[in-house]
């Protein structure tokens, strides 16, 4: 498979298959799917016996906080951008990442362009599907488009005013 | 002033060439318009009629002489030799080519300068108190909170892509002189009975259209929540601040549409769940973090008032220049011996808060001999020199003077706020600067000035309010009307400690009419007002709209029925 998508901060194959609300299981093979987060509702019985993993797709506009109950325990969650400037999501995945704890694949689907995924990667997203049109490598390469950072987010960088404990202040 | 450190140094220089390949992807056809307009906007590139804007954040308005020769380093090279102060004490260059702005942003971040989130849906440049550190009534510094606060939201990922633009604003003395209620956030440092500092927090400012001041949301967050509770409006914010119609993005539409209990509902409920998270404990400020910032904003310093002091006032009866300037441009100062100088970008046929590379460099000079080095830019679109020597003041004023910038006239008629309007502006509907300049006309001599007394006059090109007439004494508000440009006047406006946002006062004024409509109602509040010690504004609030309304339509048989 080629790869098509971000994980971990390497191109990766995609083995999700997004099941549409409009599709029905009969055309799809078993295996790895993502259903929106009313199919889950509706269906996951059903969807739990025929697939051996499914991942929830949640709206932007959904409060992550009472919908995580329910797919607390899924492999994967993906949050929207229904264009690049919408940033909802963002709150969404660092709130899922630094309050809820979820450690499984967050994925960002939608309108993502190279120029959004800097801030995705700092959010916690570690599963990156950028709209069809964007060089996969450049996407890599934004990643790391800044070493530093003032505050904390969803990843490894400490606060510069944690960092600075103990320096002077410069003159 | 806050110096940088290496970690400042790499993300403002990461940050341009972060934009040079923005650029770079743009011209040569990788981003499109709507990409590339949301990726500029986030570096202070805006597009105007002619060329693009560059507007420059200066935080919390504190300038040095190094930043002032480089400002006309630039405006040379890049520009045509000036540069505009704006009412978010920012700076805004009208003529770069786009070609050449990541060029001039990296000479910029030589002296920390940026245009980092000076536009787009983001949070924009904090602005603060143009006194801070020197002023008598003030009572907190809120300067080494406005660095705290603009080090945690600049480049914040979460907060990168907001609904609309987002504006804090600080003050930490008893006048309010940072308009701090206009804004998305206001911050008010505040002393306790037991001696705690804390943050009295106002959030849904907000001028443009719908304008309306910021509600008490929290009277007290102690000092180490201000990350933990900004962090809690702008993630309220993020979630559900509307998307779908722009004129209804901005904070205060929430504010209005869910009601203050449950907004403020909203915020505790979110600032209780970061504290209780390891978030909390990322964005608690410890006393020493704030003693470390407190550092860098030191009194500078001062002589003893013995050697500095100097009674001035020979010099000013030998001199009527000298002596005018003195009594509106020079302002007490909490240090015996010195003084607070005011420096007027209102100078006849001058453009309200242009400064030329020569004035830049003049400014550099005087500044660096005497006011520590260091210069403020003000919410009324001038300048500051915050720590004059009285010995000084003379000297002061004859170099200001030669640069034209000692037009003494701050808080009177002449001292017009006003956005570039459709001179520049892509957004405005109707000129601003030749309206400020037929007003300043009309009012020219200074003893009428004088006799005028206290009064704000602001002027904006559009709805957008840039020029902040919504909370004028007399607000002028350009509307387009069938392609010509007619003049909406609101009254009673503030941005100060009483602020209160203008009524309008009847139908739109043409341009020929504007200017003598204006003066009417000046020369009618001298008639109007109880004696000459009750300013404009509070001839008003005592007399009420009638009598200026009809002043204004005095011609008009219909003005009682308007």
């Amino acid at each position: 498979m080629t790869a098509t998508i971000l994980r971990h901060g390497e191109p990766a194959p995609d083995d999700w298959t997004v099941l549409e609300d409009g599709r029905t299981e009969a055309e799809l093979p078993g295996g790895k799917v993502i259903v929106t987060l009313a199919r889950w509702r509706a269906e996951r019985e059903a969807l739990l016996s025929r697939h051996a993993v499914v991942g929830v797709l949640v709206p932007n506009t959904a409060d992550i906080e009472a919908v995580h109950p329910e797919i607390a325990d899924r492999p994967l969650i993906a949050l929207q951008f229904p264009s690049f400037a919408d940033g909802r999501a963002l709150s969404q995945a660092v709130v899922l990442r630094k309050r809820l704890g979820f450690r499984g694949e967050l994925r960002a689907v939608g309108d993502v362009i190279r120029d959004l995924v800097f801030w995705l990667g700092r959010c916690g997203f570690d599963s990156i599907v950028p709209r069809k049109d964007q060089k996969l490598e450049e996407c890599r390469a934004a990643l790391s488009e800044f070493t530093v950072a003032y505050q904390a987010a969803a990843d490894e960088h400490t606060p510069v005013w944690i960092r600075r404990r103990g320096q002077a202040a410069a003159h | 002033m806050y110096r940088y450190d290496p970690i400042d140094r790499a993300l403002v220089t990461q940050r341009v060439e972060q934009f040079r390949d923005q650029t770079r992807r743009y011209l040569a056809g990788e981003l499109t318009e709507d990409e590339f307009r949301a990726l500029r906007l986030r570096n202070g590139l805006y597009q105007q009629r002619f060329a693009p804007m560059l507007r420059i954040s200066v935080p919390y308005g504190l300038l040095e002489s190094k930043q002032l020769r480089k400002m006309a380093h630039v405006v040379r090279k890049y520009d045509k030799g000036y540069g505009h102060f704006t009412t978010r004490q920012n700076i805004q260059l009208n003529w770069p080519k786009l070609e050449q702005v990541p060029d001039l942003l990296a000479e910029l971040a030589e002296v920390q300068l940026h245009g980092i989130q000076a536009c787009g849906n983001d949070t924009r440049n904090i602005t603060s108190d143009y006194l801070a550190g020197v002023s008598p009534d003030e009572h907190i510094d809120p300067r080494p909170y406005c660095e705290l606060l603009r080090q945690f939201v600049a480049l914040h990922p979460e907060f990168y892509w907001l609904p609309r633009k987002f504006k804090f604003g600080f003050t930490g003395a008893a006048v309010d002189r940072a308009a701090t209620r206009t804004n998305d956030v206001a911050v008010h440092l505040v002393r306790r009975a037991d001696g705690a500092i804390g943050y009295r927090f106002f959030v849904g400012g907000g001028l443009g259209r719908q304008p309306m001041l910021g509600q008490e949301m929290n009277p007290f967050v102690p000092e180490s929540d201000l990350l933990r509770y900004a962090c809690a409006i702008l993630r309220t914010f993020n979630r559900f601040g509307r998307r779908d119609n722009i004129h209804k993005a901005r904070i205060k539409i929430v504010l209005r549409e869910w009601g203050p209990e449950r907004f403020r509902a909203a915020i505790e409920e979110e600032y209780a769940k970061i504290k209780a998270s390891i978030e909390g404990e990322e964005l608690v400020l410890l006393p020493e973090d704030i003693e470390r910032m407190r550092g860098y904003f030191t009194a500078p310093a001062y002589r003893p008032a013995a050697e500095v002091g100097a009674d001035i006032s020979g010099l000013a009866a030998q001199d009527a220049g000298f002596a005018a300037w003195v009594k509106r441009n020079v302002r007490a100062h909490k240090v015996p011996g010195y003084r607070v100088v005011f420096v007027s970008l209102k100078a006849p046929d001058h453009v309200a808060g242009d400064c030329t590379a020569e004035q830049f460099e003049a400014l550099a000079d005087i500044c660096d001999a005497y006011s520590f080095g260091e210069l403020r830019s003000t919410y009324d679109q001038n300048l500051v020199l915050a720590d004059v020597a009285e010995c000084d003041l003379y000297e002061v004023w004859r170099r200001l003077d030669a640069v034209k910038l000692a037009t003494p006239n701050i808080g009177l008629v002449t001292d017009i706020v006003s956005c570039p309007g459709l001179d520049f502006c892509g957004l405005a509907n109707a000129g601003s600067i030749g309206v400020a300049q037929d007003i300043y006309h009309r009012f020219d001599t200074l003893d009428a000035q004088y006799e005028i007394g206290p009064i704000r006059i602001t002027i904006s090109g559009c709805m957008n309010g840039c020029g902040h007439h919504s909370v004028g004494h007399i607000g002028i508000l350009g509307v387009d009307k069938h392609g010509e440009e007619w003049y909406q006047v609101t009254l009673g406006g503030s941005p100060g400690n009483d602020a209160a946002i203008g009524e309008r006062i009847g139908r739109a004024l043409a341009r020929d009419e504007i200017a003598e409509g204006v003066e009417r109602l000046i020369r009618g509040y001298l008639e109007l007002r109880c004696d000459e010690d009750e300013t404009f504004i509070e001839c008003y609030r005592r007399i009420g709209m009638a009598p200026f309304k009809a002043l204004l339509y005095v011609n008009e048989s219909e003005a009682a029925a308007a």
